[in-house]
């Protein structure tokens, strides 16, 4: 076999095969070059005329490869690419989605109270972008051969992860706000530099959440602006709201990078760009001044300016508490698998009939044309 | 339908043309049960503000692709033939509106 024999395809000691569609397919010799690529996963592409015949050395576009990512440019859906490097970014990217789509529920259970028309459609508006992020990036995770599908199984079943910091309850309308203000600001540092990322599709996917991110983190922070104009009893909402989600915010970046073994291959691949410590430490930088301005307190004692660094020392979350979350015990996990699973399962009857009304009119027009 | 996998709709690639003038460009994919819905979906996910004034869906199993990368031979033939850029001519600097 050429280069179709992806790890991802392989199920744990199970020997090689690809699977789509109904049929099962075993690459042989001389058999068309079967990978997954942009336009059509797993198809069968028809221009495989175009290779050369001798069989293509592996050293060759390991080196080619590397090449690619030392310049600089973009590995596309249908260049060679280790198979480490797709199983890391598979992972990251349907991680990814993943948090988008779960990421709806905090906020989502706030439409129908939302204080106002304009506050309701606003967040209508970004729970509905949330729901794009995590459509662009499963259509990212496709070009490099998952179905999706597959990853929204992976996601029922608990055998895909999302992002911790949706596992926390959603206690008053200001969580609203501080969620545009920390979590979508911490996806902002997050993201930005995932632009540059080395893989295209992934990269282009980031290129247009971030356009839509600004809106999020704005709405968030003028909420909260609007809220400390008001009364003593919203002014304490809003602190309460900053003091149960500024810890978690910080863990969305992850371990620290002493604790993240696979970090360092990642950015030698130059799938992230910056270590987890670092885009943390920008998180804090950018966020206190915003702080300030709002008149809110972060609830860190060791929280304070550095001038020989010229950046803020802050305190350590509580790494503990985070595996707790990420293992499946922080305070909403079961909720938010229970709702999404029974989404899922609430839609099928949807899926089906779309799919019955299309054979239909598709006969249909098979016979209008025969007549 | 060929490429569905466990009754999931088929995948589409999605064109848009961000305004009057411009190329339709490739977006991204998604799946839809066809191509009315296809549309629909194409709409409300790539085109929440303004990115568009039309938009192309195409099923992904219809679209035939040159191979892997620009490494590959398939565009040799175009490397060789430095006579088709206008740079390829000495002309006189003194010649003008050329
Ligand atoms: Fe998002
Ligand atoms: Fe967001």
């Amino acid at each position: 076999m050429r280069f179709g024999a992806q790890e991802f395809f392989r199920g744990p000691g199970q020997p090689f095969t690809i699977t789509f569609g109904h049929r099962v397919l075993l690459p042989r010799e001389n058999h068309v070059t079967l990978e997954p690529n942009e336009w059509s996963v797993g198809k069968l592409v028809s221009m495989a005329t175009t290779h050369s015949a001798e069989a293509p050395d592996r050293d060759g576009l390991q080196e080619h490869f590397d090449a690619t990512i030392a310049r600089d440019q973009r590995i596309e859906p249908r260049d060679w690419m280790p198979d480490g490097y797709r199983k890391t970014l598979i992972r990251q990217i349907a991680q990814h989605a993943h948090s988008e789509i779960i990421g709806m529920q905090p906020e989502g259970e706030w439409i129908t109270k939302a204080p106002s028309l304009r506050r309701k459609a606003i967040l209508f508006a970004k729970v509905q972008d949330e729901a794009g992020h995590g459509l662009y990036l499963y259509s990212a995770a496709e070009t490099l051969g998952a179905d999706r599908a597959d990853l929204t199984t992976r996601l029922i079943e608990g055998r895909q992860k999302y992002s911790s910091i949706f596992n926390y309850p959603t206690l008053s309308f200001a969580d609203v706000g501080v969620i545009g203000w920390f979590v979508d600001g911490a996806a902002i540092c997050n993201q930005v530099p995932l632009c540059r990322s080395s893989y295209g599709p992934y990269a282009r996917a980031m290129v247009r959440i971030c356009k839509e991110e600004s809106f999020h983190q704005r709405q968030g922070y003028e909420l909260l602006l609007t809220m400390m104009r008001g009364t003593d009893a919203q002014r304490a909402m809003v602190q309460d709201a900053v003091d149960r989600w500024w810890w978690p915010s910080l863990m969305m970046f992850g371990p620290p990078d002493d604790a993240s073994p696979n970090s360092a291959q990642s950015m030698a691949w130059k799938i992230k760009r910056h270590s987890n410590d670092e885009l943390r430490q920008r998180f804090v930088d950018m966020t206190v001044p915003q702080a300030d301005k709002l008149g809110v307190r972060l609830p860190d004692p060791e929280l304070r300016w550095n001038e020989a660094r010229g950046r803020h020392d802050f305190g350590t979350p509580d790494w503990d508490e985070l595996k707790r979350v990420i293992t499946g015990n922080g305070p909403c996990n079961d909720r938010r698998m229970e709702r999404r699973r029974t989404a899922h399962e609430e839609g099928a009857w949807v899926r089906e009939a779309a799919t019955a009304h299309a054979a239909k009119q598709a006969a249909r027009a098979k016979d209008g044309a025969a007549a | 339908m060929s490429d569905t996998i466990k009754g999931d709709w088929p995948l589409y690639e999605v064109f848009v043309r961000g305004k009057r003038g411009l190329n339709h460009v490739h977006v991204g994919s998604l799946h839809a049960a066809d191509d009315q819905m296809a549309l629909t979906h194409a709409r409300d996910l790539y085109t929440r503000r303004n990115e568009g004034v039309s938009i192309w869906v195409v099923r992904s199993e219809h679209i035939a692709a040159s191979t892997r990368d620009e490494k590959d031979p398939f565009f040799e033939p175009s490397a060789d033939k430095v006579y088709r850029h206008p740079t390829f001519y000495d002309i006189p600097d003194d010649v003008p509106h050329i």
